[in-house]
């Protein structure tokens, strides 16, 4: 089929490992190098290829972490953060092997769906479950990034808080006074305002396997997995017409997004994206 | 070109079971879509076909299941890189869905309820290469996978076989479902690794 210089055509690109950062014990976080990255919206993901010595090449998608202006204009960066599978052929490389200078191609972005545009004016409600937590983190970048004051809540799902990806940066985020950033936060955040004294930003944690007088804390944490209860005590009323973006394992996105039409938001302003077998 | 990556040796080479370009072998059923999974009654479920001159034909559940039903036993692949071999359906084929139906369409628009959308040619759902499919497994098919029915277009990605379909639309030329109007490719094969517009 001829379809030369089609508009937005996806070309693999070379990826540098620049920086890493472990973010819980299965999870790392890798910045990325990529000249020539075009961008991309909070909530996009690409396709990372691993080539071994033999030809033999693997690819997976995942989700960006980084705001679409996360690095600067001359040195794109990416940033992804992969939770490590037991069988993993990618995830184990991306998350336990690869280092600082080391290369692989990616391509992106992808996905234009489960995507927020930062100038949305409807409350932002965002559902986790464990790593389905990065591309959500784009958007709570970018709304940050952008000054967007927008109310924004996530809901997120962990077995433990030891399984918390980015509890320091949401802890913080979520604060009501922004503290100037310790070293080791993203790139992008350097730029933002930091006047705000109030935070549009509220967490709100789940953990499904951690012992009940640990966790229990409401509305800030509960021990269990999402019902109804928890849902209507710390996400928006449908009448708030919030956009809603639901990530993680394919039960914990089926479970939220019935959960979310049973209590009236339409299903239509329900975006969602899994991971994982049923 | 390719950059060999330090450090990376690959798990198994899938046993030298041949897969598409890019896609590894997958055991269990990942779910994809777009949004919640939309609540779908056999009681009030319709099945219909329409034609490029507005002509629809239209089987509610008990006579589309009173159709003459295909067991087919197929490898899918998944445009997110997974392909699951082997897989086991029971459905109608659109062949005996278009048989009698007038037609000079060259494509279609599969049309979902929750309002997903996608196209593809109408030669491709032609020739016993297309099922509607209602079993899964030699179980009703689930709804997370598209329960009660859905498009079943094995030899193209696996967004192209629609989950909760209720029609098909022939249209005499081509146009953009869902994901073909957010980049994804227009045919979607997986031996030359269609996945975006351009591949």
């Amino acid at each position: 089929m001829a379809r030369a210089a089609v508009p937005g055509r996806l070309s693999w690109r070379v990826a540098t490992v620049k920086e890493t950062r472990d973010e819980t014990a299965t999870a790392r976080t890798l910045l990325l190098d990529v000249p020539g990255w075009p961008g991309h919206l909070p909530g996009q993901h690409v396709a990372v290829k691993l080539t071994a010595e033999d030809g033999y090449s693997a690819q997976r998608d995942y989700s960006i972490a980084s705001p679409p202006e996360g690095g600067r204009v001359e040195l794109p960066v990416v940033e992804l953060t992969v939770q490590r599978l037991d069988d993993g052929e990618v995830s184990s490389y991306l998350a336990g092997i690869a280092e600082p200078g080391d290369q692989f191609e990616v391509r992106g972005p992808i996905g234009g769906w489960f995507a927020w545009r930062a100038d949305d004016p409807r409350p932002l409600l965002l559902l986790a479950g464990g790593s389905g937590v990065v591309p959500l983190m784009s958007m709570i970048r970018t709304h940050a990034q952008a000054g967007s004051q927008v109310p924004v809540r996530l809901i997120y799902s962990a077995r433990t808080p030891a399984d918390v990806i980015y509890a320091t940066e949401l802890a913080e985020r979520a604060s009501s006074s922004l503290l100037p950033h310790p070293e080791g936060l993203p790139i992008g955040n350097r730029q933002e305002k930091r006047a705000r004294s109030v935070s549009p930003l509220t967490v709100t944690y789940l953990y499904t396997r951690a012992p009940l007088s640990m966790a229990d804390d409401p509305p800030r944490s509960y021990t269990g997995r999402l019902n109804a209860k928890i849902l209507a005590a710390t996400s928006f009323p449908p009448q708030a017409n919030p956009a809603i973006f639901a990530c993680g394992p394919s039960g914990f996105v089926e479970t939220a997004s019935d959960l979310l039409v049973a209590a009236g938001h339409l299903p239509g302003m329900i975006k969602t994206e899994r991971f994982g077998p049923t | 070109m390719n950059v060999v990556t330090r450090g990376f040796r690959g798990r198994g080479r899938d046993g030298g079971v041949k897969l598409p370009p890019g896609q590894y072998l997958e055991h269990g059923f990942p779910v994809l879509q777009a949004g919640p999974t939309p609540p779908v009654n056999t009681a009030t479920w319709t099945f219909t076909v329409t034609t490029e001159t507005g002509m629809s034909t239209r089987w509610d559940w008990r006579q589309f299941t009173a159709l003459p039903a295909e067991d087919v036993t197929v490898d899918i692949h998944c445009v997110t890189q997974w392909s699951k071999l082997g897989t086991r359906w029971r459905g109608v084929s659109v062949d005996t869905l278009l048989d009698g139906i007038a037609t000079n369409a060259a494509y279609v628009m599969a049309r979902s309820y929750g309002g997903y959308t996608t196209n593809m040619p109408l030669a491709d759902l032609r020739d016993g290469k297309a099922w509607i499919a209602y079993e899964y497994d030699g179980r009703p098919l689930p709804p997370e996978h598209g329960g009660p029915a859905r498009l079943l277009v094995p030899h193209l990605y696996f967004w192209k076989s629609a989950k909760w379909v209720t029609g098909l639309d022939l249209m005499p030329h081509d146009r953009h479902g869902f994901w073909e109007q957010l980049g994804y490719h227009d045919y979607g094969d997986p031996w030359r690794e269609q996945r975006y517009q351009g591949d």
